[in-house]
C-alpha cells in the first residue's frame, strides 16, 4: 500500500489577523500519511498560526488546505477528526483521568464497553494504566502530559497535532517525553504535526522539519540534511551552533568559490551565490573546523583564543580569527592534551565543501 | 530497645520542643492582638445587636413583673372552673400597685392582646379601685366579679394565666399567621386576617426570580467580559459596575420615572403601537415594578462572581472540547458551565440572600401587591413601634437565609465558591 503523500496539503494558505500584516505568507506544505512533522521557528513566526488553521480555529485568509484530498476550511474543527495535545495540557479539570479519555468517544456515541477498552489501551500506551479514577490536578506535570496526549489519541484520529507540549515541562522530562512521543507515534503510525521552538526536540523527534521564518517555509527537511545542509543563513543560524562570515565572492565555479572577507581570503561552497561579486554569508558548524588537522584541508588559518570553556564532554573555545571574534570551536575531551590557553596563536582549518556560502544577512 | 527519642535541646539547654512553643506563643498572641479589634468590633454589631434582637423578639416578662402575687396563686389552680378567693385577691392587690404606679393601662394593653375585651372590664375595674368600692374584708372574688360580667367568665381568667411564663413564641407564631389558642394549641388566624404568609412567599417568590433573572442576564455579560480583549472589557466592566456607583435611591427613582404609566417606556410603547395609549400597562407599583428594579440593582452581585471564575477558565479548554469532537454546544455544556458552578452558586447565592432582605427599592417601586417581609418588618420597627415583632420576623429571615446556606452547602459545598 503506497502512503498517500499529500495527506494534508497547505495549498496557497495566506494568513492575516488585522488585514495589514501577512502572518503566514503564501504556503504550500505537503504532509505524508504517517509522517511526523515538526513545524520549527521563532515565535511569531507564524508555526502556530499554521496549526491552528489546520485544527479548525483559525480560517485561511487565502488559499485551502486539504486533508486527504478533502477542502477543510470550511468544517468546523469538531467534524475534522483531528486530535490536539495543547500547549498546557488542556485537561478538563472537573473530570477523571477516564472521563477525560472518554470525552471524544462519549461524543462520537461509541458504546460503554468500547469506550472501557479503548480508554484502557490509551491509557497502557503512556504507561498510567491504574490512574483512571485520579483528578488532572492529582497528577504531576508529566503525567498530565501523557493523559493529554492519550485523549488526543483514544479516537483513533487520522492526525494529531501538537502545540508546544513539552514547553512547561522541565529539561529531564522533556526528554524522557521527547522519546516517549516518538515511540508512540513509531508505534501507531498516526500523522503527527508538531510546533516547537526548541530545535533540540524537532531534531530528536521528525521525520521531517519545516523551519518558518516571517509567515514562510525557510526549509523543509530531514533533521540530518537540516543540520549538515542548511539553505540560507536564517536556518544555519537558528539551528544549532554556527560560525558566520560575510563578504564578497570574488571567484566561482560549479561547486567551489572564493569569498573576500574584510581581511583575508576563504574557499566556500556556493550553495546561493550565483556570481562574481555577490554578498555572501558564510557558515562553518563549529564541529567542522578541526585544530592542527593531520588530514589536508583547503583552507588553513590562525586564531588567537579569547577565552576556553569546560563543557565536560567538550571544551569551546573562542577565537579571533579572520575578524571574526566569535568564531567558536568544539574541542572533543579526548587524551590528546591540545595547549589551551588565552591568547595562544593556534591553527585551524576545514574544508571548503562544509563552508557554506549561503545569503548575506 | 527504648522507644524514647532523645530530647533536642537548643544552646541554652531549654529543651527544643519548649522553646518552639514559648516562640510560637508569641506569634499566636500577635496575631489575636491584631484581629481582636476587628474581633470586638463584629461582637459589638453583629453578634450583640443579634442576641438582643432574639430576646426581644420571645421577651414577655413586663406582664410577669406586672402580676407576681396573681401567677404565683395560679400555679395550684386548674384553669378548668373560675379561679379560687386567693387568685383573685392577689390579682387585686397587683392591681393596686399598678394603679399606683399608672401602669394599669398597659396592663390592660397586654391584656387585650392575648384577648378582646379586656379593656374595658379592666377600666371598669380600675373605677371601682380608685372610687375604693372594693372592700377587702369581705369576698374580693363575689366582688370583682360584679364589676363586669367578663370577670365571671373562665376565659378570661385563661387568658391571663397563659401571660404568666416570662418568654412567648406568640410574635413568631402571629408572623406565621398563627396563635396559641384557650387549649394551648397552635391554630390559624381567620382567613381573612393572614397576611404574613402571603408576604413570606412573595418574598421567596420575588428573590427566586430576580436571581433567576440575575443569572440569565448576568452569565452572558459574565461571558462577555471574560473573553474580550482588555480595552473592551474594561469598558464593559465599568458599565456593569457604574450602577453600584449610583446611589441606590437614585437608580430606584429612575426606574420610577422609566416604568410609571406617562413613564419613558410606556411612552415609547404606545409610540410604536405596541400598546394604546387610554390602555398603558401598569408596570410599577406591583411586582413587575420590583422584579425589574430589583433585577438590575442586584445584576453586578452576579456578574462579578461569574466574572472571576471564568477569568480562570483558559480558552484552550473550549478549544480541546472541539477538537476532540464536541459540538460547540456539548463543549459549552460538558466542559465549560461545570467549571463555572463556582461562580453561579457563589452569585445566586449572594444575589437570593441580598434580595431576600431588599427592603428600599420594593418599598418605592412595589406597591401593594410588591411589598416583601422586609417592608412589613420596618412598617412594625417605624408605624406599630412592635418591635419585639419586628425583631421576630427579622431572625425568621436570618433563619431562613442560614437554612439555604445550610442546602447550599449540602447540595454543592460552600467550598466550592468563588468569589474572586
Amino acid at each position: 500500500m503506497s502512503k498517500n503523500t499529500e495527506f494534508v496539503k497547505f495549498d496557497k494558505v495566506d494568513k492575516s489577523y488585522d488585514g495589514k500584516v501577512l502572518v503566514v505568507k503564501d504556503l504550500n506544505l505537503n504532509i505524508s500519511e504517517g509522517e511526523f512533522i515538526t513545524m520549527l521557528g521563532p515565535s511569531g513566526s507564524g508555526k502556530t498560526t499554521c496549526l491552528m488553521m489546520l485544527a479548525g480555529f483559525e480560517t485561511p485568509t487565502n488559499g485551502e488546505i486539504y486533508l486527504d484530498s478533502n477542502p477543510i476550511s470550511n468544517i468546523p474543527p469538531h467534524k475534522r477528526g483531528i486530535g490536539m495535545v495543547f500547549q498546557n495540557y488542556a485537561l478538563f479539570p472537573h473530570m477523571t483521568v477516564y472521563e477525560n479519555l472518554a470525552f471524544p468517544l462519549r461524543v462520537r456515541k461509541v458504546q460503554k464497553d468500547e469506550i472501557d477498552k479503548k480508554v484502557d489501551k490509551a491509557l497502557s500506551m503512556v504507561s498510567l494504566s491504574g490512574f483512571e479514577s485520579r483528578m488532572p490536578a492529582q497528577l504531576s506535570g508529566g503525567q498530565q502530559q501523557r493523559v493529554a496526549v492519550a485523549r488526543a489519541l483514544v479516537f483513533d484520529p487520522a492526525v494529531v497535532l501538537m502545540d508546544e507540549p513539552l514547553g512547561a515541562l522541565d529539561k529531564n522530562l522533556r526528554e524522557s517525553m521527547q522519546y516517549e512521543i516518538k515511540h508512540i507515534h513509531e508505534n501507531i503510525g498516526v500523522t503527527v504535526v508538531y510546533v516547537t521552538h526548541d530545535q533540540g526536540e524537532a531534531l530528536t523527534m521528525s521525520n521531517r522539519i519545516a523551519v518558518f521564518n516571517d509567515g514562510k517555509v525557510q526549509q523543509l527537511s530531514s533533521p540530518d540534511k537540516l543540520y549538515e545542509e542548511p539553505v540560507n543563513s536564517f536556518v544555519a543560524e537558528f539551528i544549532g551552533e554556527n560560525n558566520t562570515f560575510g563578504g564578497e565572492v570574488t571567484d566561482i565555479s560549479k561547486d567551489i568559490c572564493k569569498v573576500k572577507l574584510q581581511n583575508g581570503e576563504i574557499l566556500a561552497n556556493p550553495i546561493s551565490v550565483k556570481s562574481k561579486g555577490d554578498k555572501t554569508t558564510v557558515s562553518i558548524r563549529p564541529e567542522r573546523a578541526l585544530i592542527n588537522p593531520k588530514d589536508k584541508m583547503d583552507n588553513n588559518q590562525t586564531g588567537k583564543i579569547e577565552e576556553v570553556i569546560y563543557h565536560g564532554d567538550h571544551t569551546r573555545v573562542r577565537l579571533d580569527l579572520l575578524g571574526n571574534k566569535e568564531f567558536i570551536l568544539k574541542v572533543p575531551n579526548s587524551s590528546n592534551e591540545l595547549d589551551l590557553k588565552l591568547g595562544n596563536e593556534i591553527k585551524v582549518g576545514w574544508n571548503s565543501q562544509d563552508a557554506r556560502a549561503l545569503d548575506p544577512k | 530497645m527504648s522507644s524514647e527519642t532523645k530530647q533536642i535541646l537548643t544552646t541554652d539547654g531549654i529543651p527544643l520542643e519548649i522553646s518552639l512553643k514559648k516562640a510560637e506563643r508569641k506569634n499566636k498572641i500577635k496575631a489575636f492582638l491584631l484581629v481582636a479589634p476587628l474581633l470586638l468590633f463584629l461582637i459589638i454589631t453583629y453578634i450583640f445587636p443579634i442576641g438582643e434582637m432574639f430576646t426581644r423578639s420571645i421577651d414577655d416578662k413586663m406582664i410577669t413583673n406586672m402580676l407576681p402575687k396573681t401567677f404565683k396563686s395560679m400555679e395550684t389552680w386548674d384553669g378548668k372552673e373560675l379561679p379560687p378567693e386567693e387568685v383573685f385577691a392577689s390579682f387585686l392587690s397587683d392591681f393596686k400597685i399598678l394603679v399606683d404606679k399608672k401602669e394599669h393601662g398597659k396592663l390592660a394593653q397586654r391584656l387585650n392582646k392575648e384577648k378582646n375585651g379586656f379593656n374595658t372590664i379592666t377600666k371598669k375595674l380600675f373605677r371601682q379601685v380608685k372610687r375604693n368600692k372594693i372592700d377587702e374584708t369581705q369576698s374580693i372574688k363575689e366582688q370583682i366579679m360584679k364589676v363586669h360580667k367578663r370577670w365571671r367568665n373562665v376565659e378570661y381568667w385563661q387568658a391571663i394565666k397563659r401571660t404568666a411564663p416570662p418568654y412567648t413564641s406568640a410574635k413568631y407564631l402571629k408572623a406565621m399567621d398563627m396563635y396559641l389558642n384557650e387549649d394551648n394549641k397552635i391554630t390559624q388566624v381567620s382567613e381573612d386576617r393572614r397576611i404574613h404568609r402571603i408576604l413570606w412567599l412573595r418574598t421567596v417568590e420575588v428573590a427566586f426570580f430576580v436571581t433567576v433573572f440575575c443569572f440569565l442576564m448576568g452569565y452572558p455579560i459574565a461571558h462577555l467580559l471574560a473573553t474580550l480583549p482588555m480595552k473592551y472589557s474594561n469598558l464593559l466592566m465599568i458599565c456593569v459596575l457604574l450602577p453600584f456607583w449610583t446611589s441606590l435611591l437614585v437608580r430606584t427613582a429612575s426606574w420610577m420615572i422609566l416604568l410609571q404609566q406617562q413613564g419613558v417606556v410606556n411612552d415609547f410603547f404606545v409610540m410604536i403601537g405596541l400598546v394604546a395609549d387610554d390602555n398603558r400597562p401598569e408596570m410599577m407599583y406591583n411586582k413587575v415594578g420590583t422584579y425589574v428594579a430589583m433585577t438590575q440593582i442586584l445584576l453586578p452581585f452576579m456578574v462579578l462572581p461569574l466574572y472571576s471564575v471564568m477569568k480562570t477558565i483558559s480558552p484552550s479548554l473550549m478549544r480541546a472540547g472541539k477538537s476532540l469532537g464536541g459540538t460547540p454546544f456539548v463543549a459549552f455544556w460538558k466542559v465549560y458551565f461545570p467549571l463555572t458552578i463556582p461562580g453561579i452558586g457563589a452569585g445566586c447565592l449572594l444575589v437570593f440572600i441580598l434580595a431576600i432582605g431588599y427592603y428600599i427599592t420594593p418599598a418605592l417601586v412595589g406597591g401593594a401587591s410588591g411589598t416583601l417581609i422586609s417592608n412589613q418588618i420596618a412598617y412594625h420597627m417605624k408605624t406599630t413601634l412592635d418591635w419585639s415583632f419586628a425583631s421576630a420576623m427579622g431572625l425568621m429571615l436570618l433563619g431562613g437565609v442560614l437554612v439555604i446556606y445550610w442546602l447550599y452547602n449540602k447540595l454543592v459545598g460552600v467550598d466550592n465558591i468563588k468569589l474572586g
